[in-house]
């Protein structure tokens, strides 16, 4: 297992390469002058000079690339212009925002795509079969801001059921002590129900906003690796061996089909991270995708390319973590690599 | 993430059975064909209707639009739907209506930009990547990858911030997100074409290999690629609108739908629901609509691949 875990560790290598090259050509490289961009648009000329030369962008590209690497190396993401603080800081203070929703929304996807998915290919052409293919064509349809504003309008406005589309928790309340960052998991941890009550009521509406978002990908996958699965001679042979159907359908039939649908969530993730983005600005919800969006329109470039950084060096995490995860379902990739 | 051929459309194996140069008589099959599909599927049929008024919209918009989509009238402002304003009124007065019509076009010009320059770039690289192999196609192979390693969207929005913020650079930057999908396919099909019998029999009657590439390959791969450009063109209008909803490309008075949407989102919370919600229902009908006409693009060229 050690082994295979070295093995996969190094193919994730020349990806990151490819990503900090990436980020260091979207910083250093294109059109404009990038000293003007980090100096901001009160800057005059003398300042962007300054800028220029405390940089190094005076420097040739390659040894430019060395400080680069240099400064990730020690952490180092410059300072955003608006706040003062270095990028870093403000990317961790407000990561586990972003990681709960993100996570949460995986989760609530999941609890009714992977069901949908299955009703649908057991019971083929019937009610529920139809209502999964239209729900993944709406899902997939469905601008993500859009779905947001609307379930803002349905339950907050006509039906007051969530509360105000402004944040992680309301400003009655405060927040619960920092152990994991999660507000959901630190609030129970700690045994404070009223916090956690809170707090599940602010994050209800973007979570199902960004679950709505990729159902379609998960329960469309669901439905045809089900289908491909349930018409194999296994399955046959089992059910004639007078298997009962539960047993045959999630003994069976789901755990091999489980891994296309494995595969699937890392393009699951690729959407998700950036339909975050936009949830997070319809939601006033602190997270890193807000804070880039702020940056941005202030023309604060620092912090776009932390956040693009930690996006992609994230996204290259999780994706290794499917990897693994796929090799401990299926003991056959194991072997081959 | 090797780039091993993913599962491939029907391959014609024998090369009478793909006989390209594509007669009166096959072109007059596919169109029964197409008949066949639109009329037989009721879905595509109704997506190619919706489509027809998208581009209705687009090229007659600014002409059969009631109001001047700029003008504003504070007197009216923040009225709901009514008789003379069907979709009501924004905050300074504009008519929904007018602007929702008039950004068709806009709208509409970005997708089909993107989707034509990365069809363009991306079906060459990923062409000459299958058909050459080597170093042609480890490099191509390894920008691709490059690009899937970023959460796509996220990918989008460094490159508008980094090249600037005009909606040329929205254009570029959905093609760049794109890339790795055509090149991908692209590739695949070019390279199991590669030894196929009548690139083989081009090659004996002595043409060059570059010759080959663009009149055997490109024209047989064609179809497949058409197919994906419908299928990505819903993503691509999503993916600008996006952009341009936190702030990036389309300047404020311009009407244009992800920012209109923008725009109305801060009355949403006051109850004014109209402003958000006509242009982000044309936006998710045209979305939905190139996702439909995609699926039954596929039907018409690639029976096989149907779900």
């Amino acid at each position: 297992m050690l082994q295979t875990l070295a093995k996969r560790l190094l193919t994730v290598i020349p990806t990151l390469i490819g990503v900090v090259i990436v980020t260091f050509l979207l910083t250093r490289v294109l059109p404009g002058d990038p000293a003007a961009y980090f100096a901001g648009p009160a800057a005059n000329a003398e300042s962007i000079e300054e800028i220029r030369q405390s940089l190094g962008f005076d420097r040739p590209l390659p040894e430019q690339f060395i400080s680069y690497i240099g400064d990730l190396a020690t952490g180092d993401l410059g300072n955003s212009l608006s706040t003062g603080q270095p990028v870093l800081a403000e990317i961790r203070a407000r990561l586990p925002a972003s990681a709960e929703l993100t996570l949460f929304g995986l989760l609530l996807s999941m609890a009714i795509a992977i069901p949908l998915g299955i009703l649908a290919a057991v019971k083929q052409g019937s009610a529920i079969d139809h209502a999964c293919r239209v729900l993944t064509t709406a899902g997939v349809s469905l601008p993500v801001f859009f779905t947001g504003l609307l379930f803002v309008y349905v339950f907050y406005f006509l039906l007051g059921w969530a509360p105000a589309p402004l944040g992680r928790l309301d400003i009655f309340f405060s927040p619960p002590p920092d152990i994991t960052g999660f507000y959901l998991v630190d609030s129970l941890l700690v045994g404070d129900v009223e916090t956690f009550r809170a707090a599940l009521a602010q994050i209800l509406l973007p979570a199902l906003t960004l679950a709505l978002f990729a159902l379609a990908p998960i329960a469309r996958i669901t439905r045809a690796s089900m289908l491909s699965v349930l018409s194999s001679e296994f399955i046959r042979t089992a059910r004639a061996s007078g298997l009962g159907t539960g047993k045959v359908i999630l003994g069976y039939a789901f755990r091999n089909a489980m891994l296309p649908v494995i595969t699937t969530l890392g393009m699951v993730f690729s959407f998700l991270l950036g339909a975050n983005v936009l949830v997070e600005k319809v939601f006033a919800w602190p997270g890193i995708g807000s804070f880039a969006v702020e940056a941005l329109i202030q023309s604060d470039y620092a912090p776009v390319q932390g956040f693009v950084l930690t996006m992609a060096l994230l996204y290259v995490a999780l994706n290794f973590i499917i990897d693994l995860l796929y090799s401990l379902i299926d003991p056959r990739v194991r072997i081959e690599a | 993430m090797t780039s091993a051929p993913v599962e491939s459309s029907s391959v014609p194996t024998s090369p009478l059975q793909v006989s390209h140069p594509a007669g009166g008589s096959r072109f007059g099959e596919t169109l029964k064909h197409a008949r066949y599909v639109v009329t037989g599927n009721p879905v595509t049929g109704f997506a190619f209707a919706l489509f027809v008024i998208i581009v209705g919209a687009a090229i007659f918009g600014p002409a059969i639009a009631p109001y001047d989509p700029y003008a504003s009238d504070t007197a009216a402002a923040l009225q709901s739907p009514s008789a003379a304003h069907w979709f009501g009124t924004d905050q300074v007065g504009r008519d929904i209506l007018s602007r929702v019509l008039v950004a068709t076009r806009l709208d509409l010009t970005i997708a089909v930009a993107s989707v034509a320059l990365v069809f363009a770039i991306g079906g060459l690289a990923g062409i000459a990547a299958g058909f050459v192999l080597g170093w042609t196609d480890r490099v191509v192979s390894r920008i691709s990858d490059t690009i899937m390693a970023f959460p796509l969207f996220v990918l989008a929005m460094g490159i508008v911030a980094a090249l600037g913020n005009t909606v040329t650079n929205i254009v570029i930057a959905t093609a760049i997100v794109n890339f790795p999908l055509y090149q991908r396919i692209a590739r695949a099909e070019a390279n199991i074409r590669r030894e196929a019998g009548f690139v083989q029999a081009a090659r004996l009657t002595g043409n060059s290999e570059f010759r080959i590439l663009l009149t055997q390959i490109l024209p047989n791969i064609m179809p497949i690629m058409v197919v994906q450009m419908s299928l990505t063109m819903g993503y691509a209008i999503l993916n600008a609108a996006g952009l341009s909803f936190i702030g990036l490309g389309v300047k404020p008075p311009t009407p244009e739908w992800g920012i209109m949407v923008a725009e109305g989102a801060s009355f949403i919370i006051s109850g004014e629901w109209w402003l958000a919600l006509f242009p982000g229902l044309a936006l998710m009908i045209a979305v939905f609509c190139f996702n439909l006409l995609g699926d039954g693009l596929r039907d018409i060229i690639d029976p096989q691949r149907r779900t």
